[in-house]
């Protein structure tokens, strides 16, 4: 952390703090994010459906309902903006058994209070559209839409951090206090003093709002576990493709998203769990999904699996308690300028947008912010040279020799892909960071063709010792060291 | 757009003999295509001896078998592009490739010779359960950043899957000072040649754990744990005989599966079993022209007989050059029968003598195995042992096949 005072300090990096952050920079403002965690996006902003919702779940008048709303029309202005993949493919809900299709009735009810588009449609509407797919009745959503999760919350980082926020990865709060008029935010990387606090700490956001007075939210950590497909089981469905929700799960059901990338996912399941950092993958829950995928899906099979992940939704009720709960945005009741997010559970990529926007209003009533004129509403990706048309792709190889060297095969990324992602303004340089940046060890061979290639040019362009060169975390070493003999 | 009479991708051991084949037919203007920075495939990781006793009567490395070819191509003055990935490749035989000097290329070929090779199983693949972390391997990956780039993976290791780059990988960590704890293995039987399991596990006390697996990895970081279990018939874990292993790191040795993505662009019709393409007897896929061998096909257990595949595919490439397509007369289907997993080539015709090659499904001793048609026998052969990591080869002459009617063989192991 650079400095000692900062108007504003966010504590999480994950979708929802970064778009706080983001909506903040287009203000005068000092700004500090904190991440406890090596790069932003690592709790459930990195390992959720990927889905643009549209709003047909949450209570009409709910801020749950607003939000997502909010997010679901301006979400491909956003993604325009900040360069990240947006596809408008739609949903189908699916009953399966004649005695559910009272119930898409009853969604499609509360989505058009809500504002949705959705239709009721029958088996012929389903075969022509998805014809791989089984159902005796849907309701189809043409507004709900996929986008890359981690690319949006890396931009929302990239796009704050380039408007002037700071943002301070590996940086662990342990306690906050008031000191004088201001907050002192103690971390394992030293204090700083901050005028407001906005805690959007996901699963840790219980802890946080203790630091406020606030004891009296608890989170249930609800594990829902994934599989992706290989691309080329992509040409099986275009459309996201859901179950009716399950009575009282408060989740939608396991279904299957195709990823702005041209994969499958099958998930994610919902498992109430015991600790909030355990994001462990079980045979019998991926066993479950493959069954379950089945059931609309007939021809997806385990030989498609390339890999499995889980995330942790932050819920604020017990299992046994189930149903709808709202998401809570709120001043601790100790100090107006301490803001607590809560159980900001799926939608929440959705919804960050709109999040945002409230916690920002919320804060300009308290304290006038003053519009930056300098705000730079846009930013720019990693080139994805593979999606290029050949002409675009031959200029580029034309001047630049690491266009013409392909790093990782099953995704085609090249090795300027690589170093671009290397050189990413927030500093991150593991692995994962690669990952989640250009793709590369995301395909069917899971980095056994480029991780050596990533390795040295992490060696040779970033001078980087083989001890520093890391999966994601601190002690994620991925090496022993050299070879015996080796000199 | 570049024009070649024969493209081979891939410059392993199957491109390479494939390459020389053509050539001794009298076919020149040949250019192999190869990703990595030099010709030798996978055998230029493979540092460990055992390699050419068929071919060459000798126990050769690795390396040294790779190069008793590629000293021959480059004597002839075969055309090896190296540091070049091919992108895409048609059913007409136009590819589109990047080459790290010259940018993009387009190449149009009258004969391609698939020698791509296989990948590697992964822990996706496996849906191995459990944490995430750091220091899960796959065999063939740790074996290249050991013996080509000199980097130690780990030091406690616990090896799942009993496949030859496994056990030679439980020797080579070994002799890196790594302490190899177990080496699990879920089938009832190892999947590697036992001489690897001799020479690699037994000479150096290395366990291996049969019908066992890894039902748990632990590890916040850097892998912590595994947790084995026996498993029932069913491959499921038999509650209360799990522990605990210590260690740092997990090789993986689960598998190989052919690379057939460009296949699969250039409309190649792939065998569910072996994950290669289905081909005629003289190794051309569906696609005109269009040839495959080695492992890409399916995975071999000697490199030896990749060379021997590969010289039948550059041979039959040549002549596919020289005289145009020429229809199979009389094609007959080869079907796997029952204790048999697949056999090679799933077509043939009357006319030619045949050698099949093919895998049984399970160790067993004293088997016959029977190739029929139309009711009877046409060959049977018995052997003392049968393992399914170890490839069969039948050979059977034509006279054999003109007498049938019916247009299907099947073979099996009785």
């Amino acid at each position: 952390m650079k400095k000692q005072n900062y108007d504003i300090a966010i504590i999480g990096g994950g979708v929802v703090g970064t778009a706080i952050a983001r909506e903040l920079s287009r203000y005068k403002a000092d700004v500090l994010l904190i991440e406890k965690e090596n790069d932003v996006g690592q709790g459930a902003s990195n390992s959720n459906s990927g889905v643009v919702h549209s709003g047909f779940t949450a209570p009409v008048g709910s801020l749950k309902a607003d939000v997502c709303m909010y997010g679901n029309s301006h979400f491909e202005e956003i993604c325009s903006e900040l360069d990240v993949p947006y596809e408008k493919t739609g949903k189908l809900v699916v009953a399966v058994e004649e005695k559910q299709i009272a119930e898409l009735y009853n969604l499609q009810y509360i989505g058009r209070k809500n504002g949705a588009e959705l239709y009721i449609v029958g088996e012929d509407f389903i075969e022509e559209k998805e014809p791989n797919i089984s159902g005796k009745a849907a309701m189809y959503s043409p507004n709900s839409a996929i986008t890359s999760p981690y690319e949006l919350t890396i931009a929302f980082a990239e796009n704050a951090h380039q408007n002037g926020v700071e943002i301070s990865l590996n940086t662990k709060v342990v306690k906050i206090s008031k000191k004088n008029s201001k907050f002192s935010v103690k971390t394992d990387r030293g204090e700083i003093l901050a005028d407001y606090v906005i805690n959007s700490a996901g699963l840790y956001s219980d802890k946080i709002a203790a630091f406020s007075g606030e004891d009296r939210y608890k989170i249930y950590p609800c594990r829902g576990e994934y599989y992706v497909l290989d691309k080329n089981a992509s040409a099986l469905m275009s459309r996201l493709v859901y179950p009716v929700p399950p009575e009282n799960a408060g989740g939608y059901g396991i279904h299957l998203t195709p990823t702005v990338e041209g994969n499958i996912l099958i998930g994610p399941s919902n498992e109430y769990i015991d600790s909030v950092d355990n994001e462990a993958t079980t045979k019998e829950v991926m066993d479950k999904l493959l069954k379950e995928a089945r059931g609309f899906l007939p021809k997806i099979s385990r030989e498609m699996v390339i890999r499995s992940y889980s995330g942790i939704r932050s819920k604020i009720v017990p299992p046994e308690m189930g149903g709808f709960t709202d998401f809570v945005i709120e001043k601790s009741p100790k100090y107006d300028n301490f803001i607590n997010l809560i159980g900001i559970e799926s939608p929440g990529l959705t919804s960050a947008p709109g999040i945002a926007k409230y916690v920002v209003e919320m804060i300009d009533k308290m304290e006038k912010l003053i519009e930056d004129k300098d705000f730079e509403k846009t930013r720019k990706g990693i080139t994805k040279f593979y999606e290029l048309p050949e002409e675009k792709q031959k200029e580029l190889a034309e001047d630049n020799p690491n266009y013409r060297e392909i790093v990782c095969r099953c995704e085609n990324i090249t090795k300027q892909e690589i170093i671009d992602a290397l050189n990413n303004p927030l500093g991150v340089q593991t692995l994962k960071g690669v990952k989640y940046r250009a793709r590369a060890t995301m395909g069917r061979c899971q980095g056994g063709y480029c991780m050596t290639r990533i390795i040295k040019i992490m060696q040779d362009e970033f001078d980087m010792d083989l001890e520093d060169i890391k999966l994601e975390g601190n002690n994620s070493n991925l090496f022993a060291g050299q070879a015996k003999g080796w000199e | 757009m570049m024009k070649k009479e024969l493209v081979i991708i891939g410059a392993g051991p199957a491109g390479l003999a494939a390459a020389l084949a053509a050539y001794e037919e009298g076919i020149e203007d040949i250019l192999i295509i190869e990703r990595e920075d030099r010709p030798g495939g996978i055998l230029n990781q493979c540092i460990h001896d055992g390699f050419g006793l068929h071919k060459f009567k000798e126990v050769l490395t690795g390396p040294e078998y790779a190069h008793r070819y590629i000293d021959k191509v480059r004597e002839k003055e075969l055309e090896i592009m190296t540091n070049t990935i091919v992108t895409e490749l048609t059913d007409e035989k136009e590819i589109k490739a990047f080459n790290e000097s010259e940018g993009i290329l387009h190449i149009k070929a009258e004969a391609v010779i698939l020698a791509m090779g296989s990948r590697e199983r992964t822990a996706g693949g496996i849906s191995l359960p459990g944490d995430r972390p750091s220091g899960i391997y796959t065999a063939g990956l740790a074996q290249n950043l050991m013996n080509l780039q000199n980097i130690q993976v780990g030091k406690e290791i616990v090896i799942l899957g009993s496949g030859d780059i496994g056990l030679i990988m439980a020797r080579r960590l070994t002799l890196e000072g790594a302490d190899v704890k177990a080496v699990l293995e879920i089938m009832p039987y190892s999947n590697g040649l036992r001489r690897n399991i001799n020479q690699c596990l037994i000479d150096y006390n290395i366990p291996l754990k049969l019908s066992q697996t890894v039902i748990d990895v632990k590890g916040n970081g850097r892998l912590k744990s595994v947790t084995a279990a026996e498993v029932d018939e069913a491959f499921n874990p038999i509650a209360g005989t799990e522990y605990e292993i210590k260690c740092d790191t997990l090789i993986l040795s689960v598998g190989l599966i052919p690379e057939n993505e460009l296949s699969k662009k250039a409309k190649v019709q792939l065998d569910d079993t072996t994950g290669g393409a289905v081909v005629k007897d003289n190794l051309e896929t569906n696609v005109d022209g269009i040839f495959a061998c080695g492992n890409v096909l399916h995975i071999h257990d000697l490199v030896d007989f990749v060379s021997d595949e590969a010289e039948k595919a550059g041979k039959a490439a040549s002549e596919y050059i020289k005289k145009g397509h020429k229809l199979n007369k009389d094609n007959i289907f080869v079907e796997a029968g029952s204790g048999i997993g697949y056999v090679i080539p799933q077509v043939i015709s009357k006319e030619k003598d045949q050698i099949f090659s093919m895998r049984v499904r399970k160790p067993d001793n004293d088997k016959t195995i029977k190739i029929a048609a139309d009711g009877k026998i046409l060959h049977e052969e018995n052997f003392e042992k049968v393992n399914p990591s170890e490839m069969i080869k039948i050979k059977v002459s034509s006279e054999k096949f003109k007498p049938l009617e019916k247009s299907t063989i099947k073979v099996v192991a009785e």
